[in-house]
């Protein structure tokens, strides 16, 4: 009996975790309450020894001490602030005008502003939001079909989760052991085959369903020429400046992407001010939010590192790698599988749940399959994508729905997310069949601008005589992204 | 002997707690208030904690940037038109210099003390995600009942064990005055520190919402935090 607990502890507490996950407590701490629990009968087995479970406060503060972690509050201070500044209302009711004289303009201008959002900040709720309140009463009024205008708005907000700056892509980054910069590299392909695909369908449904989206009234193309042009300039301008602040910092090598969200954050506190909504409330709004966030973000950091630890010494991780790698067709066949899978848990589990606890189990099988890590990681962002259209969680859903007047119907959002879905699906289909979809923007030299920061560090010390010798440290020399 | 202790004596305190604080739940409630504002403080503290880490986090950037050129510009007498607008910046910028370390490890400091100053209040607002599969298909009662139960048997044991672990920990550096291996960085204890406070502060928060739990099951309190998942 004793000997059977001890060969299968693995198993069991694999068992333990969902069983404890599904009661409904906090995941976190029912993480964190499993790992304790069958780390002492592992202890109690000889499985592990004493001196192991100390990993653990080394484990937490790792977890503190991670700079990287760091850009999840200001990513998301940066999403709270821009989603109440005006921002959004101007891009999208001027690009809504330059577009409106076009057969499914209004669907071309939601897709589109959906996609500038997306690489300005990393939330999904700021851009549907946003996208809700002002697009869907513009569309509903030119008697847009209703499913196609909730679905439009739906899956463009998602966009956000692929684009960089995507916090998604930094968390996955982090747990995949890769450095960010070449993460969101490898997002660009992807990111602007998607806004191909939605394009392109909403151009098959102008010609295949013309009544979805009839001409726009002449009163909600109020501006022309010149007015029109500054209203998107507007627009326009500060969106590429915090574009540039943020990812061109981090492209460019000038900042970590830690910095580059603390400066996107102090950039949209100056945004919201230029444009007049700058107000206490909505900057302390914005300040708890996040802290809540992030606070609920790296518990369950804490809570699954826990778990892994106690979960690797009974010997689980070897269990699932066998397992995993074990699939029939190799490669493939374990890929297909993971995509599967997550495509259904995430039905069920919240994306930072999937990602610190079942992609680290996922991902030793996927290194010793040779797989490209990064190519691994947009697959899985690609695909949790989706969990934010279906039901029953789906978050895009669920704002729109708070958002949308009353007569439109909780079915139509439901249906009119259905072909996005599955657009969304072609996506993973076409970056498994095709992995230079990423590699090609990573493989262009990366770190030409590096040098040049390196170069502006090394004077720092120098002919500036600046700096008592070792004030400046290595932590401070070429930003590492 | 000692293992017959752990296996019945565990179960045996939960199990008391339970019945104890079932049982005098109403008397209790003050307590959980006082706990409650105990927890509100530190969520301001934490919130506040967010915008100067990026404040920090963003001078970090810019002042490595501007750091050579204008020292460079103040140094050249050819620029000394420049040197009465910008030589205030002078000191600030040899004392960022020398601190320059402790300015990067700040950043972070700060980080763990908004998120582990911030759970408690953020389990009071009820904003740890769950997997709602379940727990999202039953009523309030129900509901009561997983947070009260779940309260006992899962975080009490977890804050308890790693404010276990991680205090010696604190211990030690601080007796032993540990400090950041890079020049000009800071002591280190104050960051150690914070791991056992916030997992004390979650422990307390934790009583107060059994003690509340308790109280809305037996009628003696309305709970007004229902879950939602969190936005994103």
């Amino acid at each position: 009996m004793i000997d059977f607990v001890r060969d299968n502890l693995g198993p069991m507490m694999f068992g333990g975790l969902v069983i404890f996950l599904l009661i409904g407590y906090p995941a976190a701490f029912s993480l964190a309450a499993v790992g304790l629990f069958f780390g002492f009968l592992g202890l109690e087995l000889g499985l592990i020894n004493y001196a192991y479970m100390g990993n653990l406060t080394y484990q937490l503060y790792s977890i503190v001490s991670n700079e990287l972690l760091l850009s999840i509050p200001f990513f998301t201070l940066m999403g709270a602030i821009l989603e109440r500044c005006g921002l959004a209302e101007d891009l999208l009711d001027s690009i809504g005008q330059l577009f409106g004289r076009v057969r499914g303009g209004l669907s071309y201008a939601v897709i589109i502003v959906g996609a500038i959002l997306g690489a300005i900040t990393g939330t999904v709720a700021a851009s549907v939001i946003a996208m809700g309140v002002i697009s869907l009463p513009v569309m509903m009024r030119n008697n847009y079909n209703m499913r196609h205008a909730t679905g439009v708005i739906a899956a463009s907000g998602t966009i956000t989760q692929l684009i960089p700056p995507s916090l998604v892509l930094v968390v996955l980054a982090d747990v995949m052991g890769k450095s960010v910069g070449d993460m969101y590299r490898g997002a660009i392909g992807p990111s602007l085959v998607q806004l191909f695909l939605f394009m392109a369908w909403v151009a098959v449904l102008s010609v295949v369903r013309p009544h979805y989206m009839p001409p726009v009234a002449q009163t909600d193309l109020n501006l022309k020429g010149r007015a029109l042009v500054l209203k998107c300039l507007r627009g326009i301008v500060p969106s590429a400046a915090l574009i540039f602040l943020v990812l061109g910092t981090i492209f460019m090598g000038l900042a970590t992407p830690t910095e580059a969200g603390a400066m996107g954050a102090v950039g949209a506190i100056l945004l919201a001010w230029m444009y007049g909504t700058l107000s206490w409330k909505l900057l302390y709004q914005g300040m708890s939010s996040t802290m809540r966030l992030t606070s609920m973000v790296v518990l369950i950091l804490i809570g699954a590192r826990v778990f892994s630890l106690v979960f690797q010494g009974v010997g689980g991780g070897k269990w699932i790698e066998h397992m995993l790698t074990g699939l029939p067709g190799g490669q493939f066949g374990f890929l297909a599988f993971s995509m599967i899978f997550i495509f259904f848990i995430a039905f069920f589990l919240d994306f930072f749940e999937i990602c610190f606890i079942i992609i680290p189990l996922l991902i030793p099988a996927a290194e010793k399959l040779g797989i490209d890590l990064i190519w691994f990681g947009l697959l899985i962002c690609a695909n949790i994508q989706t969990s934010f259209m279906h039901p029953p969680f789906g978050f895009a859903l669920f704002y729109l729905r708070g958002i949308a007047p009353r007569e439109v119907k909780s079915s139509d959002i439901y249906m009119g997310s259905i072909p996005w879905i599955f657009l969304q699906i072609i996506l993973v289909v076409m970056m498994l069949l095709w992995p230079g979809m990423v590699s090609y923007w990573l493989e262009k030299p990366a770190s030409i601008p590096a040098g040049e920061a390196m170069e502006q560090l090394r004077n720092l010390g120098g002919p500036g005589g600046l700096g008592a010798p070792g004030g400046l440290s290595n932590e401070l020399a070429p930003p590492k992204f | 002997m000692d293992k017959i202790v752990l296996a019945f004596g565990v179960p045996l305190l939960m199990l008391a707690t339970l019945f104890l604080v079932w049982t005098f739940c109403r008397s209790l409630l003050p307590l959980a208030k006082s706990i409650d504002v105990i927890g509100d403080k530190f969520a301001v503290l934490a919130d506040w904690l967010v915008l100067l880490a990026c404040l920090v986090s963003a001078g970090n950037a810019i002042f490595r940037y501007l750091l050579t050129p204008v020292m460079a510009l103040l140094k050249n007498p050819d620029y000394s038109v420049f040197h009465g607008v910008l030589g205030w910046m002078s000191p600030v910028i040899e004392v960022y210099s020398k601190n320059a370390n402790g300015f990067l490890e700040l950043q972070w400091y700060m980080f763990a003390a908004l998120v582990l100053f911030g759970a408690a209040y953020t389990m009071k607002m009820n904003e740890h995600v769950r997997v709602d599969l379940f727990y999202g298909n039953v009523s309030d009662r129900t509901r009561h009942w997983i947070d009260f139960l779940g309260g006992v048997v899962f975080l009490f044991p977890m804050c308890l064990l790693l404010i276990w672990f991680t205090w010696p920990w604190f211990m030690e550096s601080w007796t032993l005055n540990e400090a950041s291996n890079n020049a000009g960085g800071l002591v280190r204890w104050p960051v150690k520190l914070m791991l056992p406070i916030g997992f004390f502060l979650l422990l307390i928060q934790g009583f107060s919402e059994i003690i509340k739990r308790a109280a809305a099951l037996r009628g003696f309190y309305v709970h007004d935090h229902n879950y939602e998942k969190p936005l994103q």
